[in-house]
């Protein structure tokens, strides 16, 4: 287990009063596992990853964690649009003070083997949707971290762009042998996209079922052809209560 | 590459545009040309009293005598020295109290409101503290022309800060950066289009400080020749150095201007 949380709950505290997010969740994930969480929007998934990557600690239970680094994926690209796709890339090693030669080679070689070799000197606001959500993943990758954290990252996406950038992203993270997380309300591409769904509940959430995807060959356009496909998207759609 | 492979449509439209750009640029200068024209028209037929109104080429005149006599530079330097001191002083300490402020929640907190009262507070009325204070030479009117445009580069500056992308802030923290990192590699290169409004509001500001300044207390510089002329009614020496005040203040925001086009770029 890369990654296993036992009973654990968080609580916010606000002005006017407090929230119990999360409440005995318990779940865990393997070394190189694709893992979505699922569930209704407002229950707390962003909070979840926030715990993972420690940015928060748990009210309660514990989280166990190998010694893994986090790479996050948020929503938006959040290129910064004053540096150059390359710059861009080269940001975590600048913040995390690790902006070595062989990690700046490190980060344009999955540039370059991921496309954007032609890219690397323009600034973001010249490329497409879908590119850029590239080169924010390339930039996650870059500083060769073990899990990565997606925080719906295709959401900002028209859906024919979504649907590309799906398979892209999926099929970059299982060649680069990567850990994932993936936080999404979209059961499709929850579906889609992992090797393990885990169901949430509505606040305070806590798992209502995990599932083992196995069909398909691995990849999302095989996995939304089969008709396996369509029976777990009623059992997710039954769990999560729609 | 360029025009070769161009459509016919293209090139109609850019040169419709270039029609247009033309367009205007004439219509600015006519209008000013029409005005100076009337103006020039009604004096001399006296229409209106060029003692009153002075008239473009008593002005022109009144240059040319500022010029022989030699006092012409003399004052358009000292004011355009204490303008730009008191503008670069203005915006580094501000821009530095702004990133104090944006470094620590608690003295913005703090200083609210101070800063508030403080731009609310029409600076003027602090002249005669600031003669008792600290005389009746440049350093007076240079910190008349620092309060007047430190206040809302403090406070420009702040909203630029704080106005940098959420989602950006979200990822640097992600990242594990500091705060002094999340400032360095974000807020600052974020918010160079706010800077840029703010030295375009902070140079007009600075004019009115000098300018506010030497009307309280001065014995040169165009503030004093606008009141001195004032009150002896020599209103040629008024318009002439508004005039030259005009130049001056479409000069500055012109290079801030081109500092916009080199850092925007």
């Amino acid at each position: 287990m890369i990654l296993s949380f036992n009973d654990v709950g968080y609580t916010y505290h606000t002005k006017d009063g407090e929230t119990n997010a999360i409440e005995h969740m318990s779940f865990g994930i393997e070394r190189g596992q694709f893992a979505s969480l699922i569930g209704p929007s407002g229950c707390g998934k962003t909070t979840i990853l926030s715990l993972t990557a420690g940015l928060l600690k748990p009210s309660s239970g514990e989280i166990r964690r190998e010694n893994a680094e986090f790479g996050y994926m948020l929503q938006r690209d959040a290129l910064f649009p004053w540096r150059t796709v390359e710059a861009n890339i080269f940001l975590p090693l600048e913040v995390k003070n690790r902006n070595t030669p062989e990690m700046r080679e490190n980060a344009l070689r999955l540039a370059e083997k991921y496309g954007l070799k032609d890219f690397l000197k323009k600034k973001p606001n010249e490329l497409s949707g879908g590119m850029r959500q590239r080169v924010a993943l390339i930039r996650t990758l870059a500083a060769q971290p073990d899990i990565l954290l997606l925080d719906e990252p295709f959401s900002a996406l028209d859906y024919q762009t979504r649907l590309k950038v799906c398979d892209d992203v999926q099929a970059i993270i299982k060649s680069e042998k990567k850990t994932a997380i993936l936080v999404t309300h979209d059961m499709s591409e929850a579906i889609a996209l992992s090797d393990k769904v885990i169901v949430l509940s509505s606040r305070p959430a806590t798992v209502v079922a995990e599932h083992i995807i196995d069909f398909g060959d691995n990849t999302p356009k095989s996995r939304r052809e089969c008709p396996e496909f369509s029976q777990t998207f009623e059992v997710l759609r039954s769990e999560l209560g729609l | 590459m360029k025009n070769a492979n161009y459509s016919k449509e293209h090139l109609l439209y850019l040169r419709k545009n270039r029609r247009y750009k033309i367009i205007i640029n004439v219509v600015r200068v006519g209008l000013l040309a029409c005005i100076l024209g009337i103006w020039e028209l009604l004096a001399h037929y006296k229409v209106i009293d060029s003692f009153i109104t002075s008239s473009p080429s008593r002005v022109v005149k009144t240059l040319q005598d500022l010029y022989a006599n030699g006092t012409l530079f003399k004052h358009v330097g000292i004011t355009l020295m204490e303008t730009m001191v008191g503008f670069v002083i203005a915006v580094v300490l501000g821009y530095t109290i702004a990133v104090l402020l944006y470094m620590s929640d608690a003295a913005h907190k703090v200083f609210e409101p101070y800063i508030v009262v403080l731009n609310a507070l029409p600076k003027i009325a602090l002249g005669p503290l600031i003669i008792i204070w600290m005389g009746t030479g440049y350093p007076a009117i240079i910190f008349m022309t620092v309060i007047v445009a430190i206040i809302v580069c403090i406070m420009n500056t702040l909203t630029g800060f704080l106005s940098v992308d959420k989602t950006m802030l979200t990822l640097m923290q992600a990242m594990g950066a500091k705060k002094h990192v999340i400032l360095f590699k974000l807020i600052i290169p974020a918010s160079v289009p706010s800077l840029i409004n703010t030295l375009k509001v902070a140079v007009g500001l600075a004019w009115i400080g000098s300018v506010m300044g030497e009307y309280v207390s001065s014995r040169a510089g165009l503030g004093y020749l606008i009141v001195y002329g004032g009150q002896v009614f020599k209103l040629d020496l008024v318009m002439t150095s508004t005039f030259i005040l005009c130049i001056l203040a479409g000069g500055m925001y012109g290079i801030i201007a081109l500092i916009e086009k080199k850092l925007t770029k």
